[in-house]
């Protein structure tokens, strides 16, 4: 079992023409996504990959039967990509572009919350469960089936963490990057939920950074009888204050959004906290004990 | 993007928003000119950063001669690193009261956040710490906006703590409601992640006046506000509060890459801002000093690599390089042509340690192998070399 993706999910594209469109359809599909369609406005009647292309969302919808949107279009056409996925009612849209302005994210995020679409992104590299189907950019060869969940806000270093489980033997049910932007789908917290209600999943990795208090609002889940061992890793415990680290989010402001703000809040929880990503890898080994299945 | 407080204050009045009298000058003589025409005058300097005030940098004076005067000597002054370019010269207000009224970003409710206070002229994130009750919040529905019977519950939050206002709030509230509204949709259409008048004087006449603005727009809607940013690009040498003052985070924003300056001398690059904060903790637990922070992003191409690598060494603290990449989106053969095409052209003699996994990661560690750059596997090794290679040079 696994969240959100399997075998069975039947992928539309947006923006499937695009050089990267294109190049991380190919990966897609090379992997076992189930791509049924492309939308790109204006090419409505023309095949890519040997996929039918759509001018609208809805009509890809009737005519495949499509569930889950991935959305790589351009910044300035992202949030109105979210929002065509929604009005479509896809139960999931993935958008993975970076840059997208934050006041056209608030008003998809309230489309979002309006429809009975789940957003992932934007700003992330997707998600992907091992062995059956990926939606974004998780490189394909790290992953391999088994039973650790894996949520992350930094794109490369969930592959970081992934590979490291892979390589000491623990397969992963699904992976899913949320994204680094301020305004976003999934949070943690959400993604924690269904994890918890998926019963291949035997233990959780969480991974983290500086900035907002997501992690601490996950930390608030995880103290109420979490079912799971959670492992977590925080990055940017050598950031300075007031420096934006790159992503939108990733900003120590006064003494909120810190690692140490996070860390303190994850441990007291019953989390346990991963100095590097071999850490993390060690304490997934202990958690699992024999169950891990390798 | 910061903007100026002539900028905010131009983009309140054409929005209707009443400002006082004022006249933007870029010389002693406009300054002059312009105390000729309104009289008594504040003299204001215009640069991005607070602090200004008791930096000497803002004078009120009472005679054209004066303002000429005391305009040369603040548009020579240097405030926090940026030159003064331009001077805003302004008429003083009859003040009664003063309020705050801001919007901004709320990460924790994803959405814009509209606060008023009764406590005007103050820092208000010091006002929320010490006096919580002095502050109004509303979360405006981003598909409606705010409507005005949410306006006056706000305002009539926020006044009716203040004595002296209580009596007159219903009349205040009535005023407030076209200009949150107004404010409300300028921030919108300005992309503002930070929209703020502070303070908003009620002056003895009863009328609603911001005195001061402050607005800053989000960095990943710029290209919706061209006009904006090259205006600032003439009055202001940087344009992020945060970071204006050092010459390589100006330079690195020239060259539109995502860098941030450190006080060390290990050279850092990686493609995704995470990967790249985990680099410098890496570089910091093996015993070195990360010396930046630069993350080239998902996609890059071969130019943005060597672009890059240019900026991270024209740094002369840098004494060695630490490139960590693990390919998702961004291509390991692309980062491969990018790290041999500059250690080429920019004649590279520091070390460099690439660190290279992920999405093309063979054909990416095979034309590094061909010209003789050693790929690594693991980054906590890789951080150890580079570490180690760069406390050789010391």
């Amino acid at each position: 079992m696994s969240i959100l993706i399997d075998r069975y999910t039947r992928v539309v594209v947006q923006g499937i023409t695009g050089r990267e469109g294109s190049f991380h359809t190919e990966q897609m599909q090379a992997y076992g996504t189930d791509v049924v369609a492309g939308v790109v406005p204006g090419r409505g009647g023309s095949t890519h990959l040997g996929v039918p292309v759509f001018d609208t969302v809805a009509e890809a919808v009737v005519a495949t039967a499509a569930e889950c949107a991935f959305i790589i279009v351009p910044p300035p056409f992202a949030a109105d990509a979210i929002m065509e996925a929604a009005d479509a009612r896809l139960p999931l849209a993935v958008c993975v572009t970076e840059g997208v302005p934050v006041h056209d994210m608030i008003r998809a995020r309230a489309v979002i919350d309006g429809s009975k679409t789940k957003l992932i992104g934007p700003n992330c590299p997707g998600l992907l469960t091992a062995g059956e189907c990926k939606v974004g950019f998780i490189p394909n060869h790290v992953a391999r089936p088994g039973n650790v969940g894996v949520v992350a806000r930094s794109g490369t270093l969930t592959y970081e963490v992934i590979q490291g489980l892979s390589q000491a033997g623990h397969g992963q049910t699904t992976a899913v990057g949320i994204g680094g932007d301020p305004v976003l789908g999934l949070t943690f917290r959400d993604v924690l939920e269904l994890f918890a209600g998926d019963k291949a999943t035997k233990a959780v990795v969480m991974v983290g950074e500086i900035g907002g208090s997501d992690e601490e609002d996950a930390a608030d889940l995880i103290a109420r009888d979490f079912p799971k061992p959670v492992v977590a890793f925080i990055s940017g415990r050598t950031a300075p204050p007031g420096k934006r680290m790159g992503h939108a989010g990733a900003i120590i402001s006064g003494n909120k959004g810190t690692a140490q703000s996070k860390i303190d809040a994850l441990t007291s929880a019953g989390a346990v906290i991963g100095d590097t990503i071999e850490d993390v890898v060690r304490l997934v080994g202990e958690r699992l004990g024999a169950r891990s299945g390798r | 993007m910061k903007l100026l407080e002539y900028q905010a204050k131009q983009q309140f009045a054409k929005a209707g928003i009443p400002i006082p009298a004022g006249r933007l000058a870029r010389t002693a003589e406009e300054a002059e000119a312009a105390a000729r025409e309104l009289g008594r005058v504040a003299v204001k300097a215009q640069v991005p950063v607070g602090g200004r005030g008791k930096a000497g940098g803002i004078a009120v004076v009472d005679t054209p001669e004066q303002a000429r005067t005391e305009a040369a000597r603040i548009l020579a002054m240097d405030i926090k690193g940026y030159p003064v370019r331009s001077v805003w010269c302004e008429t003083g207000l009859d003040v009664a009261h003063e309020l705050y009224c801001g919007i901004t970003l709320d990460r924790d409710r994803r959405r814009m956040v509209l606060i008023l206070s009764g406590a005007g002229g103050m820092d208000i994130e010091q006002v929320a710490e010490n006096q919580p009750e002095m502050i109004a919040k509303l979360w405006p529905d981003p598909l409606r906006g705010p409507q005005p019977f949410q306006i006056r519950q706000l305002a009539f939050a926020a006044l009716r703590r203040v004595p002296a206002l209580a009596d007159r709030a219903g009349r205040l509230a009535a005023a407030l409601v076209p200009l949150v509204q107004t404010l409300y949709r300028l921030a919108v259409s300005l992309d503002a992640v930070t929209c703020e008048i502070n303070p908003l004087v009620i002056t003895a006449t009863g009328e609603l006046i911001a005195a001061d603005g402050k607005l800053e727009v989000d960095e990943n809607a710029e290209y919706r506000h061209r006009d904006l940013a090259e205006e600032l690009a003439i009055d202001a040498l940087g344009d992020d509060g945060a970071s204006g003052d050092d010459p390589f985070e100006v330079e690195a924003k020239r060259r539109g890459l995502t860098y941030v300056h450190l006080d060390g001398y290990v050279g850092c690059i990686g493609n995704g801002a995470g990967l790249v904060m985990n680099t410098l903790d890496l570089v910091k637990a093996a015993g070195g000093e990360p010396a930046d922070f630069l993350d080239i992003g998902g996609g890059a191409r071969a130019d943005v690599v060597r672009n890059a690598l240019d900026m991270v060494l024209s740094d002369p603290a840098v004494r060695g390089v630490f490139i960590n990449i693990f390919g998702g989106i961004t291509r390991g053969d692309e980062v491969a042509r990018g790290i041999i095409q500059a250690r080429d052209e920019l004649n590279i003699t520091k070390p460099l340690v690439v660190r290279m996994t992920g999405t093309r990661e063979e054909e990416g560690r095979q034309l590094l192998r061909e010209a003789g750059i050693v790929p690594g596997v693991s980054a906590v090794d890789a951080a150890r070399t580079i570490v180690e290679m760069t406390r050789e040079v010391s």
